[in-house]
């Protein structure tokens, strides 16, 4: 079996196995740190647009959207009413809460500079002198990693008044989160970091227009930052060759569940949903796949006979699922799905953020639906009223929060019906089948 | 009631970082949980009248989030994640053995106001799941053993009056 180096270089992850990888003395020495800075220093804004255009990086938060264009999207001389010119903001997304994904905290732990650096070179692409880091409240270490480098990139004159001499001016704030999964949609996050509730805004205006604070902003991911200085120190086509035709570079798979080596691999996106989980070691020894959901809680899951399809993309896309923030979940045979589905469901009923009466009681609706059946108290009604209050909730919304419900929902009614009929027949889930269940006796004799 | 010095302190030095009053009031409210370990109506007022804004703005933002406790908790906080990667592990079991031990239930503080016992969603270690957070900090590729070594050293801490789950250092290599 090989491992994720022999796939592809490893663009983000090579050295993060390794003492003091988050220091700036380990980023400057081996990971050619802030060269990418200086050279984008020299360039014209525009150039490193076309640059990250050229080398197709999309978005690594879930939504997969071009990042060169999102910046192009920035105008390029705000002003006001009055005519003053306004102040344009970069916002990076460390609020990482997706059930099944864990990359961009193993970035901002290891290797923060990459991030960091990354973030300054999109600052000068967009021409705006501020970043925000928005970063989630529960991530104490996280917090004071990434603050400690941005203070070190600040002492050695990477950040700060007059970068390298150049009149660039850069800073960057740290925003903690207070405990919200919806705050990673990105006008939720937008709204967080104005101080307020953490609700998403209708679109359009989008950020590009009116974003943090009312003024024009770009909202990345941690992964997506962290992509740049190589594009700008090796080159677009070179990044660009490690993917496919519309998407370039590498991606971080977080692997996790039933496998025997879980953990965050750096591959690249030609490769097919089984090759990814063979990678991290198969499926524990012993147990076949049941399901795997390809790109964290949110997405369609996908049986094991479906597990041949690329991971780029459109491939996912086009087999009914999605890419999302490559979270790969596997569960394995010993897994009852209604009740596995039950637990990503009690996730989303506590985390819709109320605004949208689809969302909010559509996913308490269907948490309650999941509970009865596993209770004994469904019938086979239910699993029509499932794919109805999806119907009701999918695309009606304010933001995706909605979709992402029905992703798990109603993909397990389709692909795994019998398992929802033996249920709603043999009266519920069997005290000592379930996991929740057995695992809970288990504790109580200990 | 009003504000700490030290926390008015710690606001008046990032009020230049934003554009708005109104943005610190995230960060005021943290620093409010973490200095009385919840956020009670006295201390809403504070802040509303610390930053000028209505009382009724303070009181959307704190109850939306959930790092922000409207009640008092326990002074260690056990927040086990229940999501699916760690549920596939055995989430439910370690929570089982914390409340069957310190005989509460999930959501719940024990009388000595000692030990509160939470669900957290995902804290992003999927990988080396099931992960408990006590306090500040993370404990991953937890079992039931391990949990009853963590609960005894909290226990211990607790006795010391040293702080529990805020160590200050950098984790090691992970994952």
């Amino acid at each position: 079996m090989k491992t994720a180096a022999e796939y592809v270089e490893q663009v983000l992850t090579k050295h993060v196995n390794e003492p003091n990888c988050h220091t700036l003395d380990f980023y400057v020495k081996n990971e050619k740190g802030y060269e990418a800075l200086r050279k984008a220093l020299t360039m014209k804004p525009s150039d490193i647009v076309d640059e990250v255009k050229k080398s197709n990086l999309r978005g690594r938060g879930g939504a997969g959207f071009p990042t060169g264009m999102k910046w192009s999207f920035m105008p390029a001389k705000p002003v006001d009413a009055n005519g003053n010119s306004k102040p344009k903001y970069m916002v990076c997304n460390a609020d990482e809460g997706e059930p099944g994904t864990f990359k961009d905290r193993l970035l901002m732990t290891k290797t923060p500079h990459k991030m960091i650096e990354g973030m300054i070179i999109a600052c000068h692409a967009i021409e705006s002198n501020k970043g925000f880091i928005y970063i989630r409240g529960e991530f104490h270490k996280e917090i004071r990693i990434v603050q400690k480098a941005i203070d070190e990139a600040k002492a050695a004159g990477f950040l700060g008044k007059n970068i390298m001499g150049t009149g660039f001016d850069c800073e960057m704030i740290i925003y903690k989160g207070a405990g919200a999964y919806i705050c990673g949609e990105e006008t939720a996050l937008l709204n967080s970091l104005e101080g307020k509730r953490g609700e998403p805004r209708l679109k359009p205006p989008f950020p590009a227009q009116v974003g943090a604070y009312g003024m024009p902003s770009c909202v990345n991911n941690v992964e997506t930052f962290a992509a740049v200085p190589y594009i700008i120190n090796e080159g677009a086509e070179k990044y660009a060759s490690f993917g496919i035709e519309k998407a370039g570079g590498t991606r971080l798979y977080c692997v996790s569940g039933h496998v025997n080596k879980p953990g965050v691999y750096e591959l690249p996106m030609t490769m097919t949903l089984r090759e990814v989980i063979e990678v991290a070691g198969g499926v524990r020894t012993g147990h076949t796949i049941k399901a795997v959901i390809p790109g964290g809680a949110s997405c369609p899951m996908l049986r094991a006979d479906e597990i041949d399809v690329k991971m780029d993309y459109d491939s996912l896309a086009k087999a009914g699922t999605m890419s999302g923030s490559g979270g790969v979940i596997v569960l394995d045979e010993t897994v009852n799905i209604v009740e596995a589905v039950y637990v990503l469901l009690k996730f989303y009923e506590h985390e819709s953020c109320g605004q949208c009466t689809q969302c909010r009681e559509g996913s308490h609706w269907l948490a309650r639906m999941f509970k009865r059946i596993l209770d004994g108290g469904g019938n086979t009604d239910d699993l029509d009223y499932v794919a109805k209050i999806c119907g009701n909730m999918a695309g009606q919304t304010i933001c995706a929060f909605a979709d992402a419900v029905t992703g798990p929902a109603l993909s397990s009614v389709k692909k795994f019906r019998s398992e929802f009929e033996d249920l709603i027949r043999n009266g519920g889930l069997h005290p000592d089948k379930g996991m929740a269940s057995s695992h809970a006796k288990e504790g109580a004799h200990v | 009631m009003a504000l700490s010095q030290q926390i008015q302190n710690t606001i008046n030095g990032i009020r230049g970082d934003f554009p708005t009053t109104q943005a610190l009031l995230i960060p005021l409210l943290l620093e409010i949980q973490e200095e009385q370990n919840w956020v009670s109506t006295e201390s809403m007022q504070g802040a509303a009248d610390f930053l000028q804004l209505p009382l009724s703005k303070v009181r959307e933002v704190a109850s939306f989030y959930t790092m922000l406790k409207l009640e008092p908790i326990g002074k260690v906080n056990l927040q086990f994640c229940v999501n699916i990667s760690c549920w596939l592990n055995g989430a439910e079991k370690l929570m089982a053995c914390a409340e069957k031990r310190l005989g509460v239930h999930c959501g719940e503080t024990t009388k000595d106001g000692k030990y509160t016992i939470s669900e957290v969603e995902c804290l992003a270690s999927c990988g080396t799941a099931p992960v408990v957070q006590i306090n500040q900090d993370y404990y991953e590729n937890i079992d039931v053993p391990k949990l009853n070594e963590l609960l005894d050293q909290a226990e211990k801490d607790l006795a010391q009056n040293r702080p529990v789950g805020k160590s200050t250092q950098v984790p090691g290599v992970w994952p």
